[in-house]
């Protein structure tokens, strides 16, 4: 099994007619997604590479029974586009842009709790979210992860996504879904509703974190973890040496006031059990002790 | 991007929020000039984008046109906690009855606004935080609903401020609320805020920070962005579209995607080495951005060594290796660089790098490995 989506999931890409759009949805396609419509108001009627293209994402549901979106449009448009899938009652809506203005991010968060809560909002900001062999939703390329199980990755960022999943993949253990939350500070899914969702897999035995400097979500995930995980979770937290109040890329890699340091969150993280490794490669040979042991 | 003190009032003036009169100045008689159009006494303040203004002596009361010359002559050229003053604030002196604190930010941990509200302003409102919590008058605030006046009302009654300030209170929190929102500011703070004898309330500070994110529906950005501090290393890296942050050790550090690049930082670090900058190239890694990447690098005295880390996703090693030798024949290094080339395809990478190695490009397969060979590099050639 795997979390959020499968080899089942249809999938409507908001913006397949842009370059962007065009190029990670093929190549979706391509990994066995389920990639079956775009939208574009003016080129409704159209097609891309045979994937019909429709006027919004309603028509699209109607057309194709269509349960998830994918979204690669300018980040001025991305709240509405969000809310656009949510009133057709898209169920996980993949934001991949990147650069949406803190306050939209915050109002749509709240708007979409409050009237659709029934959509999962990932990103924006976000590499996006891959069931190995089974299905991949944005940016992540697929081959550098192992199919199966099991471990199931949740990270902040995605190049050091990558490299987790390629290193497990080395050292042959499998992935049941790796979740890019992405680095912004109101991402629609949090740590949380990932670890949540693997405790209830029965095909993850393990979970892998990435977390990065900036906000207090590592922390959050800690004292869920303590309370109410049962599976073994290992950690990684880029950025223990970034200079406060810089930004380092990221929306959401900024330290504050001594608050959201990586001491600080790898301190929380140990805490509650979590095996914390000092970079990329020393978390996923925790990793591979852990699966070894399971 | 933060804004200072004279920029963070004019963008309160453009949301209703009194201020005191007042303006800036780049010279000494220029800020006579305003002083003589307000009337004295005035205030001089040192516009710099740092705290502790007053403790530095850069805020000074002025009561006539020889004070305002000396106070605004020894102000201008100040160095406070190393930012050089070159613009002062000149605003008409305020009578103070009271003063108070009042903030709107965003708690990422509830995801919704955070207004805090004190009627002990005027000190840093961390300190009031620790010793005396119930000062502050918190409100989460949904951002989808919005913040009404009577929730704003009964807010400002719980924070005790003088009755007398309540009207003036309410009605600046509004505005100041909708400032935060339509200016798209990550922080709107006032401290202090405070209550004149003749009862009126006014903004006497301005702390503001602004969304970069939202620049796009805010043409006003721009000249707040003129005076933003900046390294020259990072003026000419953010020319060629490169996310970088100055540092200051010597190994120069390229990797691709932000995550990344920090871990890099950190390694760095953790071999015992100083890196120098944080330079994310995005996640390609063409010829023409390896290139431009290194041309910064290049350009900063400090570096001794530099250690590119790729990790190609959908960027194959192949194209990684290629731009990298491309990159060197377009631009001459002084320093010696370890690459670190891992992910898709990291072995046909590899093997078109292998020819062109020598002591000035030499190749490691792990992180650790090429972080101690970078810092071991950086230590002979420093």
């Amino acid at each position: 099994m795997s979390i959020f989506i499968d080899e089942t999931t249809k999938v409507v890409y908001q913006g397949l007619t842009g370059s962007q759009g065009r190029y990670y949805g093929l190549l979706n396609k391509e990994y066995g997604t389920q990639v079956v419509a775009g939208t574009n108001p003016k080129k409704a009627g159209t097609d891309v590479e045979g994937i019909p293209i429709f006027a919004t994402v309603a028509e699209a549901k109607e057309a194709t029974g269509v349960t998830a979106s994918c979204i690669f449009i300018p980040a001025p448009g991305v709240a509405s586009a969000v809310l656009e899938a949510a009133e057709a009652g898209i169920e996980l809506v993949v934001a991949i842009t990147e650069g949406v203005p803190a306050h939209d991010e915050a109002k749509l968060f709240n708007t979409l709790r409050r009237d659709f809560p029934n959509t999962r909002l990932l990103g924006p900001n976000c590499p996006g979210l891959i069931s190995p062999g089974k299905a991949n939703i944005g940016i992540t390329a697929g081959h550098i992860a192992k199919e199966g199980g099991p471990v199931g990755i949740v990270s902040r960022s995605g190049t050091l996504t990558y490299q987790a999943l390629y290193e497990l993949k080395q050292k042959d253990i499998g992935v049941t879904t790796c979740v890019g939350i992405g680095g912004d500070p109101v991402p629609g899914t949090s740590f949380i509703d990932c670890l949540e969702a693997f405790e209830a897999d029965p095909d993850t035995k393990a979970v892998m974190m990435i977390g990065e400097i900036g906000g207090s979500a590592e922390e959050e995930a800690a004292e869920f973890i303590k309370n109410s995980m049962s599976k073994p979770v290992t950690a990684y937290v880029a950025g223990v040496t970034a200079p406060p109040g810089k930004k380092m890329g990221h929306a959401g890699a900024i330290v504050s006031g001594g608050k959201g340091t990586a001491a600080a969150k790898m301190e929380a993280l140990r805490d509650a059990g979590v095996l914390v490794g000092e970079n990329p490669t020393e978390a996923g040979d925790l990793m591979a002790k852990v699966v070894s042991s399971l | 991007m933060d804004l200072l003190e004279f920029q963070g009032k004019e963008f309160f003036a453009s949301y209703g929020i009194p201020v005191s009169d007042g303006a800036a100045a780049t010279d000494v008689e220029e800020a006579v000039a305003i002083a003589e159009r307000i009337g004295y006494p005035v205030v001089v303040k040192a516009q710099v984008h740092t705290g502790g203004r007053g403790k530095a002596g850069g805020v000074k009361l002025a009561a006539d046109g020889d004070e305002c010359r000396t106070h605004a002559s020894n102000i201008l050229g100040l160095d406070i906690k190393g930012h050089i003053v070159e613009i002062i604030w000149v605003e008409k002196a305020s009578d103070i009855a009271e003063e108070y604190y009042v903030s709107f930010t965003l708690d990422r941990s509830a995801k919704k606004y955070l207004g805090m509200l004190s009627a002990e302003g005027g000190v840093e409102i961390e300190a009031v935080a620790e010793t005396n919590p119930e000062a502050i008058a918190k409100i989460h605030i949904d951002p989808a609903e919005g913040l009404d006046r009577d929730t704003c009302r009964q807010w400002v009654e719980a924070a005790n401020l003088n009755p007398d300030a309540t009207d003036g209170a309410v009605d600046i929190l509004l505005k100041l609320f909708t400032a935060y929102v339509e200016g798209d500011a990550d922080l709107a703070e006032i401290n202090p805020l405070i209550l004149k004898p003749t009862g009126e309330v006014h903004a006497l500070d301005a702390k503001v920070s602004l969304d970069a994110n939202s620049s796009y529906r805010h043409p006003e950005y721009a000249k707040y962005d003129e005076t933003q501090p900046r390294d020259e290393r990072e003026l000419a890296a953010h020319a060629k579209g490169l996310q970088y942050v100055g540092l200051d050790g010597s190994v120069g550090v390229i990797a691709n995607g932000a995550g990344l690049a920090m871990s890099t930082v950190d390694v760095v670090n953790q071999v015992g080495g100083s890196p120098a900058n944080f330079l994310d190239i995005g996640g390609g890694a063409n010829a023409d951005v390896m290139a431009g990447a290194l041309e910064v690098i290049n350009n900063d005295p400090a570096v001794k060594s530099i250690f590119i880390n790729i990790f190609g996703g959908i960027t194959r090693g192949e194209e990684v290796a290629n731009g990298i030798i491309e990159a060197l024949n377009r631009v001459d290094i002084d320093a010696p660089i370890v690459v670190r080339l891992d992910g898709t395809n990291a072995e046909e990478g590899r093997a078109i790098l292998r020819p062109a190695l020598t002591d000035s490009l030499r190749m490691e397969e792990t992180m650790l490995g090429a972080a101690t060979k970078a810092v071991e590099l950086a230590k002979t050639e420093g």
